[in-house]
């Protein structure tokens, strides 16, 4: 509404923010913060053994941590930034708001690691022995600890976003930092990061030490062990964490973990889930019995299924706190909760600032054989259907791509036509069939509009564009603003 | 006459008193792009003199040494631009993210372009004597961190300006067409010329520290790389003397005032000029004393960045405070409208929960 509407209709916009925080934290917790601490505890354990070898598998495990982490780890976190920019910038707009000093102590700290990375990295080879090879050990020590604390800083956004605790009352910082998710859910993902720091160094070490060395052995078990006394602490975090997760949010865990098609799945997919868990800790099991026997590619597996899981977990966490974005403060769509009665009450359109253009197949659906008042009459509304479309679905579903409104109008309705009479009841109450909706924020008359507009798609298959192509138009409704604004405008005249 | 779109502001307090955020955003800021300089900079050096090592090797010693400063300055630089993120988002929500949307495709593809160039600036420098025999190859990859190096720059001005134009919001139409604005090329041939000049000053203090052994074993005096990296400073500062009065002269009128803002660019010019002059100086010294200006010239640099993130502050508060009130008038308006809707609908008190 107060932001040209940027729209990806083949992705779709949660997919764009999904595909960059999902590698971000992938590489985050597996190579920061819990391989930083695990290649000081290696360089530690072959400065005591005085074993050079050691020291070298630390410094090459080290050096694919820092270029993945200083190109795609660092760029991606940047890019969470600029994607819920674009898709969401109601809700990342407010949140800086709440959390500028925890951010702005989070970035100073992210300056340290960097900085550590660099250090710890660019030193290795030249602080080899004696009390400048100690030193580099601590430099280690300490690249993990502010590793970590950037991840303890994010971690209780992450956990606002859920369940803004207090903050709803009182607004301030302090408030909205202890909410009630933050503790548990950084006790899930501390043990989390160092396990899955193990597993990738586990499928690390045979690119970096050949099979008849006795050290290929040792580190395998060595790492596998480290994996192993993390296990439970994951389990134990996982169980704190789920405990604390609202119980209506739990009520859309199977639409989260497997969308709506496949929700029915939800015990297979439990059941998978536990199979795999069991999986990864025989391989880990086996690696430290019999490091020997354990072939290459086995370590394949467990590398797949904790990036996979973990991946996953995102998405479950992304999408349970459905229908909202910032726990019963703003809906999915960027509305305030506090804003319905006015928007229901007088319109989304009315207060909308901008509108996004129809595109030539869109206007190719209005019938030829109308005269032109009818026409344009015609054109007026599905702008109009198109304008509450890309104001109140768009942040969450495309027209024909993922999690597309066609596909679930062809599950609901077939074949049959999607006449507005046919649709609009089922739009009307669908927050209360799926909890996971938010309810529709404009007026009756506009969700008119909105269903004239999801009419035309059983026709029209043609991606619809965002105003990153197609520009925007000043809403009529904010004409009479011009007269406040005429001075401004003496100026852009000029 | 194109209609001005007034929008709401998030409704929610700023997070600190503005002017500790226009610090933040500033003083930050200017550190982000010295770093962006000597990282852009550096590739291009580099790029450079690996081409003139093809025919005298140990131009191909310095490139290497240069290649070899861009991994922490790379860093830095991406660390230090989040600060200023933080800022510009906290203070200007309505306008920044406005021309994020507006320019969005490319806005997005910032972040893999820099990772692409960051591998690639990794591959040239790290398989630097791995690929000495393909050298072809080798420079290929430099000229493509070059070339991404410099194509993004062209995505931030085009946003940059794009946020400080609410009349504009309505004509754009992609990134091109925000590109097309007025003031974006000239400012980005000003940014462009500073890369070069800022890594020529840092060439200077890398070697300033070096001993004549070590320039030795590079296959140079240590004068003759302290006067090159000067030449670095001297010939694009030159170009500054012409472009920076063209992108000055191409900001578009605003409705404020900007006669500060173009006060503190006039004594950006006169600092640049004394500038100039020391360098000059500096490379014609003979190889006992050349280097004693540096201090001086730093300095003189220092000021005429700050001068530039002072002048570029003042024009974005001339351009924007106006609609910065019309915005702040419309956000409290339609608060109130929404605490008047919420006690109708909910006469008893408290928040509806539709």
């Amino acid at each position: 509404m107060d932001f040209p509407v940027f729209h990806l209709d083949i992705l779709g916009n949660r997919g764009l923010i999904a595909v960059i925080a999902i590698l971000h934290v992938l590489i985050n917790h597996g190579l920061a913060v819990g391989m930083m601490p695990l290649v000081a505890c290696l360089e530690w354990y072959g400065l005591r053994k005085q074993d050079r070898k050691w020291d070298d598998l630390a410094y090459k495990i080290l050096f694919v941590s820092f270029i993945i982490t200083t190109t795609a780890g660092a760029l991606s976190g940047v890019g969470i930034w600029l994607s819920v920019s674009l898709v969401n910038p109601y809700s990342i707009g407010s949140l800086i708001r709440v959390f500028f000093w925890a951010w702005f102590v989070e970035w100073l700290v992210f300056i340290t690691e960097v900085c550590l990375i660099v250090a710890y990295t660019l030193t290795w080879k030249k602080w080899r022995d004696g009390a400048a090879k100690r030193r580099h050990v601590k430099l280690g020590f300490a690249l993990g600890l502010f590793s970590w604390i950037t991840m303890a800083i994010i971690v209780s956004i992450l956990g606002f976003m859920m369940d803004p605790g207090n903050w709803l009352a009182d607004n301030t910082l302090l408030a909205g930092f202890t909410n009630p998710i933050y503790l548990p859910q950084l006790a899930f993902r501390t043990p989390l990061a160092a396990a899955m720091a193990g597993i990738i160094a586990l499928f690390l070490v045979p690119f970096f030490v050949p099979h008849w060395e006795p050290l290929r052995r040792d580190a395998t078990r060595a790492i596998a062990l480290w994996t192993l006394f993390f296990a439970p602490f994951v389990l134990a975090g996982g169980w704190w964490y789920y405990s604390v997760v609202p119980s209506v949010m739990k009520d859309n865990l199977a639409v989260s973990a497997l969308t709506l098609a496949f929700s029915g799945w939800l015990d297979d997919l439990l059941w998978i889930a536990v199979f795999t868990m069991v999986a990864i800790l025989a391989v880990v099991q086996l690696a430290i019995a019999r490091p020997a026997l354990v072939p290459r590619v086995a370590f394949l597996f467990p590398l797949v299924a904790i990036l996979w899981m973990t991946g996953h977990f995102e998405r479950v966490r992304e999408f349970i706190r459905k229908p909202y974005v910032i726990g019963r403060y703003m809906y999915a769509n960027g509305v305030r909760v506090e804003d319905y009665a006015l928007l229901q009450r007088d319109g989304v359109l009315a207060y909308a600032t901008y509108s996004t253009p129809l595109t030539d197949a869109e206007k190719a659906t209005i019938p030829g054989t109308l005269s032109p008042s009818a026409r344009q009459a015609a054109l007026d509304r599905l702008q109009k259907g198109k304008d509450v479309f890309m104001d109140t679905c768009s942040r969450c579903h495309t027209t024909h791509g993922v999690n597309a409104v066609a596909a679930h109008l062809q599950r609901l309705f077939g074949d049959q036509p999607w006449k507005p009479d046919l649709t609009l009841g089922y739009l009307e109450n669908m927050h209360n069939a799926q909890p996971f909706m938010p309810p529709f924020p404009g007026t009756r008359q506009e969700l008119g509009l909105l269903a004239v507009y999801l009419e035309q798609l059983q026709h029209n298959a043609a991606p619809t564009t965002g105003a990153q192509q197609a520009g925007v138009v000043i809403a009529p409704a904010a004409a009479p603003r011009e007269a406040a604004s005429r001075k401004l405008e003496g100026s852009a005249a000029r | 006459m194109n209609p001005i779109p007034v929008p709401r502001d998030i409704p929610l307090p700023l997070p600190a008193p503005e002017p500790v955020l226009v610090a933040v955003l500033v003083v930050f800021f200017l550190m982000h792009i010295a770093f962006v300089n000597f990282m852009v900079g550096g590739a291009l050096l580099s790029f450079y003199y690996e081409v003139r090592g093809l025919k005298e090797k140990r131009y191909d010693a310095l490139a290497y040494e240069i290649a070899s400063t861009i991994t922490a300055n790379k860093s830095i630089a991406v660390v230090l631009g989040v600060g200023p993120l933080l800022a510009i988002n906290t203070l200007y929500t309505v306008y920044f993210y406005t021309a994020n949307a507006l320019t969005g495709t490319f806005w997005i593809s910032i972040i893999p372009l820099v990772v692409v160039a960051f591998l690639l600036t990794y591959m040239h420098k790290y398989l630097w004597k791995q690929m000495e025999g393909r050298k072809g190859l080798h420079l290929a990859i430099a000229l493509a961190a070059c070339l991404i190096f410099l194509f993004i720059p062209l995505i931030f001005l085009a946003n940059i300006n794009l946020m400080l134009f609410p009349e504009k919001w309505g004509t754009v139409h992609g990134f091109f067409s925000a590109l097309a604005l007025p003031n974006v090329l000239p400012r980005y041939a000003h940014f462009v010329l500073a890369c070069p000049a800022m890594t020529g000053l840092l060439m200077v203090w890398l070697f300033r520290r070096r001993s004549a052994a070590e320039a030795q074993a590079m296959g140079f005096s240590r004068e003759e790389l302290i006067r090159s990296g000067y030449s670095w400073v001297l010939w694009p500062t030159l170009a500054q003397f012409v472009v920076g009065p063209v992108a000055l002269l191409t900001l578009p009128d605003v409705s404020g005032s900007t006669t500060s803002t173009m006060g503190i660019f006039s004594l950006s010019i006169l600092a640049s000029l004394w500038m100039t002059l020391l360098i000059f100086i500096e490379t014609r010294r003979p190889a006992e004393r050349i280097g004693r200006s540096f201090a001086g010239i730093c300095l003189l640099m220092l000021s005429v960045v700050v001068l530039m993130g002072a002048g570029r502050h003042l024009y974005r508060e001339a351009a924007l405070s106006q609609h910065r009130e019309l915005v702040r008038a419309k956000t409290a308006d339609y608060m109130h409208r929404v605490e008047e809707a919420n006690k109708a609908a909910n006469p008893g008190g408290g928040q509806r929960r539709p």
